[in-house]
């Protein structure tokens, strides 16, 4: 058997980094609730395996979604993960291939060069020779991009790079040694015996010129091998954990685990999936607008794995969204923040005081919500519709008492909102309604997400646009100009594209915008944002309406009663709702 | 003595021997518009939870800054935290934090 000290502290950091990850991994799953362990153990016998099969390749190897932002961002990811993957499944092959053997040394294909000097003597060696190789140049590049980027971030399409903490800045060193040692002890090797390809013989040959090569080499293998181990093992305590974990995260979730608000293993498993590519940085408006800088999701995941949560921090999240739309890993960012703040709100609440009383029964319920409230202009027009299309409804919040839990939600306090939506589901299902109409996207994503309500919930532009398709009101369609304001709630809370734009199209002549559905900004008066003060609301709100500016436009269309009512201050044109331009066409 | 009508009301005096400033000062400490809040009573003629109890937070928050929290903790329970307290406010008060921090404050000094 091949053998020489130096395999050592790889073998050392191997070892230790497979102990470590197989404690975490068993710790997480097995703290995992039952039903989800149930999930895992139907997900290993289903389909849904080689669906996660599938997802593995593309999201951790091949880096789709971060292509998807940048394609130099993800080719940079894809030739560190996929390149030394093969790098690693080629150099196992190589090796077993050369030793006639099926077991040999874990060992020997990392330091295959240094042990066989011969390189002739088994079946496609020059092949071998050139493909490894080429994945060694493929690494490279990919390092050469990674330290431009380090240096100038503009160049992926990022304004701000991921500031690194001293350990992540340990670890992301060892991992940039790595490959130009493993260049160099190869190509050093290769110029003493020619046992390189074209890269490693090459440069071997250059550097024989002029370099006492055999004094070097076993110093370079050396400096190889320590790399290696110091990276594997400050692995499971820096950004590199998520290599390992994304793999599981993507399992659970294809298995159908979901994050549900409250801080769990899987929870945990998720935050360690956060690579820290830092594509939240530059989508967060507090960054863009209120020029807070230590709080984007890629910070807040990095204190959470620390334990180092500190209040403000938790709270400094309007819970827009944005991060979450483009995280390449898809992590709920908003989940994990509302599991934090959780940790923050104590307190009692007492709800005694709501009615539970409903007078009669009708196949739709209409809640307005409470900022719709604030706005009666949006109330006025949808009752004119109701009553219009001869709906028989239910005025649900008529008085404007009932709040739907989503803002005590959105501030951490689970245990209170639910006692509130507790409250509301009796109501509902005392109505025996079999659709919810709402006004307010804010109050449309906690009926869908934390009701467990067997009935249609839907948001009023779906509601008027299947009134208008059934023929039960018409729609007239005006000459002027609109551009439509996506809520944060509606679109990427709810998923609501479609409707809202296949209704203003019937409506008004509707012009595309830059910052539009998933792109769309937030208005600045998310209830999520409990800590903004004004002023840094006002830049949030002042720098969305700029951008709402272009193309010009008579009327500024949104479907949210917060939107309207933030947006109004300071816009240049008419702000308006989807239902108060309906109710402006039908009065004619 | 013939009975008008009239009472007499209680001293509006604050006692500083008895009162608590704690809470104020924690809530202006983490959320400093507390300072600015007027007592308008926008926050009070807009909020959901007054229409059917007699929360009241003009007077809630300004019982606290003037250090007479005995009721605080069962008044602030009835807040929804719906924030339309926060929108109608013509002087820019956070009042959603400052309920929050009311509730923090409350629970930080075992009241």
């Amino acid at each position: 058997m091949n053998y020489d000290p130096f395999v050592l502290p790889l073998c050392i950091g191997v070892i230790i980094l497979a102990a470590t990850l197989a404690y975490k991994y068993l710790y997480w799953i097995l703290t995992l609730s039952n039903a989800d362990k149930f999930k895992i153990l139907k997900g290993l016998f289903s389909f849904r395996f080689f669906k996660a099969c599938k997802e593995v390749f593309l999201e951790s190897l091949v880096h789709r979604k971060v292509f998807k932002v940048n394609p130099l961002l993800g080719y940079m990811h894809m030739s560190f993960a996929l390149g030394w993957l093969l790098l690693i499944l080629g150099g196992t092959v190589e090796s077993k291939i050369h030793s006639h053997r099926p077991f040999n040394a874990p060992y020997e294909p990392v330091f295959f060069k240094f042990f066989n000097h011969d390189i002739s003597m088994y079946p496609w060696a020059d092949e071998f020779q050139l493909l490894m190789d080429v994945l060694l140049l493929f690494v490279l590049s990919g390092l050469v991009l990674a330290i431009i980027k380090r240096i100038y971030s503009r160049f992926f399409g990022m304004k701000k790079t991921t500031k690194l903490r001293l350990g992540d800045r340990a670890a992301l060193m060892t991992l940039w040694l790595i490959f130009p040692l493993r260049f160099l002890s190869e190509s050093f090797t290769s110029g003493i015996y020619h046992n390189g390809g074209f890269l490693t013989d090459g440069a071997g040959r250059m550097f024989a010129t002029f370099l006492p090569l055999h004094n070097l080499s076993y110093i370079s293998w050396w400096a190889y091998s320590f790399a290696l181990g110091i990276f594997f093992l400050a692995l499971p305590y820096s950004r590199y954990m998520h290599i390992f974990t994304e793999v599981i995260l993507i399992f659970l979730r294809n298995f159908g685990i979901r994050n549900c608000k409250v801080y769990n293993s899987f929870s945990a498993v998720e935050v360690h999936s956060c690579s820290r590519c830092g594509i939240c940085i530059d989508k967060c408006q507090l960054l863009t607008s209120a020029r807070i800088r230590d709080t984007q999701s890629v910070y807040f995941l990095q204190d959470v794995r620390n334990n180092t949560v500190r209040e403000d921090k938790a709270y400094d999240c309007m819970l827009c969204g944005r991060c979450q739309e483009f995280c390449p890993v898809g992590i709920n960012l908003n989940n994990i923040r509302i599991s934090k703040r959780f940790d923050f709100t104590p307190g009692n609440k007492n709800f005694e005081y709501i009615s539970q009383k409903i007078e009669k029964t009708a196949p739709v319920i209409y809640f307005a919500g409470c900022m719709t409230h604030l706005t009666p202009s949006i109330k006025l027009a949808m009752e004119g519709i109701f009553r219009a299309s001869e709906t028989d409804y239910i005025f649900l919040d008529k008085d404007g008492t009932i709040c739907c839990g989503r803002p005590l939600m959105m501030a951490g306090e689970i245990l209170k909102a639910h006692q509130l939506i507790e409250k509301n589901s009796k109501l509902i299902k005392d109505s025996g309604a079999k659709t919810l109409v709402t006004s307010c996207p804010i109050c449309l994503k906690v009926f869908k997400e934390d009701y467990l309500l067997n009935i249609e919930v839907i948001h009023h532009t779906q509601f008027i646009l299947r009134l208008a398709e059934e023929g039960k009101i018409t729609l007239n369609k005006s000459d002027l100009k609109a551009v439509y304001h996506d809520p944060c709630e509606l679109g990427r809370g709810c998923n609501v594209y479609k409707e809202p734009r296949q209704l203003l199209n019937k409506l008004v002549d509707l012009q595309s915008i830059k910052n539009e559905a998933e792109y769309s900004l937030c208005c600045g008066s998310s209830l999520g944002g409990l800590q903004l003060n004004s002023v840094q609301r006002d830049h949030i709100r002042i720098d969305t309406l700029a951008a709402l500016q272009k193309p010009e436009h008579d009327l500024l269309v949104t479907a949210c009663p917060l939107c309207k009512k933030t947006l109004s201050k300071g816009a240049d044109s008419e702000v308006k709702d989807i239902a108060e331009v309906v109710w402006m066409g039908m009065k004619g | 003595m013939k009975d008008f009508g009239f009472t007499i009301n209680k001293d509006r005096q604050i006692d500083m021997d008895t009162a608590d400033m704690r809470v104020a000062e924690y809530v202006k400490t983490h959320e400093p518009s507390f300072n600015i809040c007027i007592a308008c009573g926008t926050c009070t003629a807009t909020c959901s939870a007054g229409i059917f109890t007699d929360m009241n937070l003009r007077k809630l928050f300004t019982l606290v800054k003037r250090g007479e929290i005995a009721n605080t903790r069962t008044e602030i329970a009835k807040c929804m935290l719906c924030g339309k307290c926060s929108l109608a406010c013509p002087r820019g008060v956070n009042t959603r934090n400052v309920i929050v921090k009311i509730n923090q404050a409350l629970i930080k000094f075992s009241l």
